[in-house]
């Protein structure tokens, strides 16, 4: 086993716990913070595969602005309120837990398992590091960073195109 | 002692370095209570707290201190205070968001070298020496807001819950313009290691002036980074005049409404370290860390060979964390000046003064930038400050060019309480 | 950027990778589950967020750790492994710019379906199917 390995089994733990907050929290809220911690505990493993400058973009993007966003959104709507009717658990639990656990077992046994026989090359840390991801970013993945730049743009405007009443 | 840390391991080494990093802070804390108490006072022309008494001779005479004890009296009073929770909270989450304020404001200095890394204090400071330190600045502190909207939703009280949206939409806002300030001088200094920046600021001025250093806060980019990062960072950690999240006459006390005893104390503390380490890492990006005067005592020494310079610069080396001390009280100065002089926000105020005004100067200075390295890389520094000026010049040309033309929905009011013709 | 291979090939290395995909994989049920039996739209919406985070981890565990005989050769590149390692990063970057993007226009949508109804449960909306 290679050194991060005792970290990884600590992260994992944590940040699948969280996730299955995410889905069993009543209140929106606990939701959005289990998610939290999850997105933290991901940068995290982010930093264990060092991947440094997108685990700090993951604690900056998600962490930072889109989850502050839900929470706005969730306290806004008044969602998370105290006095709020529980969800009704129905009849697709009972469905929808046997099969995703079918689909994610057959992923398991037939494309991730297969896996620990074939020889595998490891990269070194410096890979996660601005210098080595900033030229790569703007020569060889210009174009898709553009688009990006562009998605980001009409993101914008749709949402104050939403959010506005009347024009 | 420099043998000795150099055997030490990593572990203890990180434990001694935190342990230099946040005792300085809680110990300074109420320090910094009373220096804003006493010079808020000295500014609002009153005397201020001075009248708790140190301790008492035979004679009766009694000795005062300029009342520096009255903030341990108050920190003792909110210790033993009656501590209140309301029935209807959150229980989990109203006991979570003060220590969730808490954690980002002692975090935030994580990168921040208060001293050259070089000799012993190299194995000191900063506690991780990262390659993406300024993105961590930015990253904890837009988790800063966490606390705030927390705590305001779990106190299950109108008033609180407006601190808390107004607080996460105005962290939101600044931080943005927070980032692109920042993102200049990362431009200009080519690196995003905290270490590595204080250490560009040590070059020559302007890559022409020898023995003057370049402090960002003395380039013509620099300086308006710098006044923008001001700014946001009195936001950021909802300081007068961006206090909205707890604007007593509209929202009693906003976020923390509900808090008593030691939970509201710990929101203060929060407030009051965050404060400490934005100054911190003011000193750090732009004024030039932990050295005393821009000036490079080092070259004037091997230029004049004169002795008395030789002696300033091991004093610069010795006393370093007294100036980055020196540096976060001018910073802090700062926030309290600001506090005595300006009246709050309205809050379309604060979102306009964030979107339209420090944003668009973030983003035009940051193109500025790219300019300016370009013609002091292909030209010189005098065209470069040639380009910059016209440059500057053309920007406001244009803005004034529009700025009747535009719409203006900021709305204005003003009230007369006493009318000067009346009156006299 | 020669320096940058480590070539620790072996059992160790794929263990590794088999753990942080089996990790990708169980974070990708958990959203899907909830994404499935969530009622409220914004907690469908963060469960989409955990789903699509999942598969950035997936994106970086094969960026560090890379199967030799799934690894295509670039044109024109001197060295596969740096290739593979930065596609991986670049990917995670623009889902990271995608997911923004949805979030600001989905918290839109979500709030002008509240502001038009005045309460959201994702399987009353059906007025377009109706």
């Amino acid at each position: 086993m290679e050194s991060g390995f005792p970290v990884f089994v600590v992260l994992a733990v944590v940040s699948i716990l969280s996730a299955i907050g995410v889905v069993a929290f009543k209140s929106p809220v606990r939701s959005a913070l289990s998610l939290v911690l999850a997105f933290f505990t991901l940068a995290l493993l982010y930093f264990n595969l060092g991947a440094q400058l997108l685990g700090i973009s993951q604690i900056m993007v998600y962490a930072g602005a889109i989850m502050v966003l839900f929470l706005f959104v969730i306290m806004m709507l008044k969602l998370g309120g105290h006095d709020k009717q529980p969800e009704k658990t129905d009849r697709r639990l009972y469905v929808a837990i046997p099969v995703s656990i079918a689909i994610a077992a057959l992923v398991l046994t037939k494309f991730i398992e297969p896996m620990l026989h074939v020889p595998v090359s490891v990269i070194g840390d410096e890979y996660g590091t601005p210098q080595a991801i900033g030229p790569a970013l703007f020569t060889t993945y210009v174009w898709p960073f553009e688009i990006a730049s562009v998605l980001l743009l009409v993101g914008i405007v749709g949402s104050i195109m939403l959010a506005k009443k009347r024009f | 002692m420099t043998e000795w840390l150099a055997r030490q391991s990593e572990l203890t080494l990180a434990i001694i370095r935190v342990l230099l990093l946040i005792a300085p802070i809680l110990i300074l804390v109420p320090g910094l209570i009373w220096w804003e108490r006493r010079l808020l006072s000295w500014m609002q022309d009153r005397i201020g707290p001075n009248r708790v008494p140190t301790m008492t001779n035979a004679k009766g005479r009694k000795y005062r201190a300029a009342g520096l004890v009255q903030t341990l009296f108050d920190g003792l009073k909110l210790f033993l205070k009656e501590d209140i929770t309301p029935a209807s909270v959150d229980r989990k989450i109203y006991f979570f968001a003060p220590a969730l304020a808490l954690f980002p404001a002692f975090v935030l200095g994580g990168t921040m070298p208060f001293a050259p890394q070089s000799g012993i204090w190299q194995y000191l400071t900063p506690v991780a020496d990262i390659e993406i330190g300024l993105m961590f600045v930015l990253a904890i502190s837009s988790l800063g807001v966490y606390g705030v909207v927390l705590a305001g939703y779990a106190s299950n009280n109108k008033y609180s819950l407006m601190g808390g949206l107004r607080a996460s939409a105005q962290l939101i806002s600044y931080e943005l313009a927070m980032g692109v300030s920042l993102l200049a001088v990362v431009f200009a200094s080519g690196s995003l290691k905290m270490t590595k920046l204080v250490e560009m600021q040590e070059a020559d001025w302007l890559g022409g002036v020898p023995a003057v250093q370049n402090w960002f806060i003395l380039t013509p980019y620099g300086l308006v980074a710098g006044v923008i990062f001001l700014i946001c960072m009195v936001a950021e950690s909802n300081r007068a005049p961006f206090d909205l999240p707890e604007a007593e006459n509209e929202l009693i006390a906003g976020y923390h409404t509900e808090y008593s005893s030691m939970k509201f104390a710990v929101f203060f503390m929060g407030e009051y370290a965050a404060m400490f380490i934005f100054s911190g890492i003011f000193a750090c990006v732009f004024l030039g860390g932990y050295n005393i005067l821009p000036i490079d005592w080092a070259y004037l020494h091997s230029t004049t060979g004169s002795s008395f310079f030789k002696v300033v610069a091991d004093l610069n080396y010795w006393l370093a964390p007294l100036t980055f001390l020196g540096k976060c009280t001018f910073g802090i100065t700062f926030y309290i000046w600001l506090r005595a002089t300006l009246p709050r926000l309205r809050y379309d105020q604060l979102m306009s003064l964030g979107w339209k005004t420090l944003l668009p100067v973030a983003v035009v200075n940051f193109c500025l930038v790219g300019v300016w390295l370009i013609m002091e890389d292909v030209m010189s520094v005098g065209i470069a400050w040639v380009t910059y000026a016209i440059s500057v010049v053309l920007i406001l040309a244009l803005w004034f060019g529009i700025k009747n033309k535009l719409p203006n929905k900021l709305e204005r009011r003003t009230v007369t309480l006493v009318d000067p013709k009346r009156s006299a | 950027m020669q320096a940058l291979i480590a070539q620790v090939q072996g059992p160790a290395a794929a263990q590794m990778l088999v753990a942080y995909l089996a990790l990708g994989l169980a974070l990708f049920v958990i959203g899907g589950i909830g994404v499935v039996l969530r009622r409220n739209p914004v907690v469908v919406f963060m469960c989409i967020e955990l789903m699509l985070n999942a598969v950035n981890l997936t994106f970086l565990a094969f960026a560090r750790y890379q199967p030799d005989q799934w690894r295509t050769p670039t044109l024109g590149d001197p060295d596969p492994t740096i290739s593979a390692a930065m596609s991986g990063q670049m990917m995670v970057i623009f889902v990271m710019a995608v997911a923004a993007a949805e979030v600001a226009v989905g918290l839109g949508i979500i709030m002008a379906i509240f502001r038009m109804r005045n309460e959201v449960d994702i399987d009353d909306m059906s007025t377009l199917k109706d």
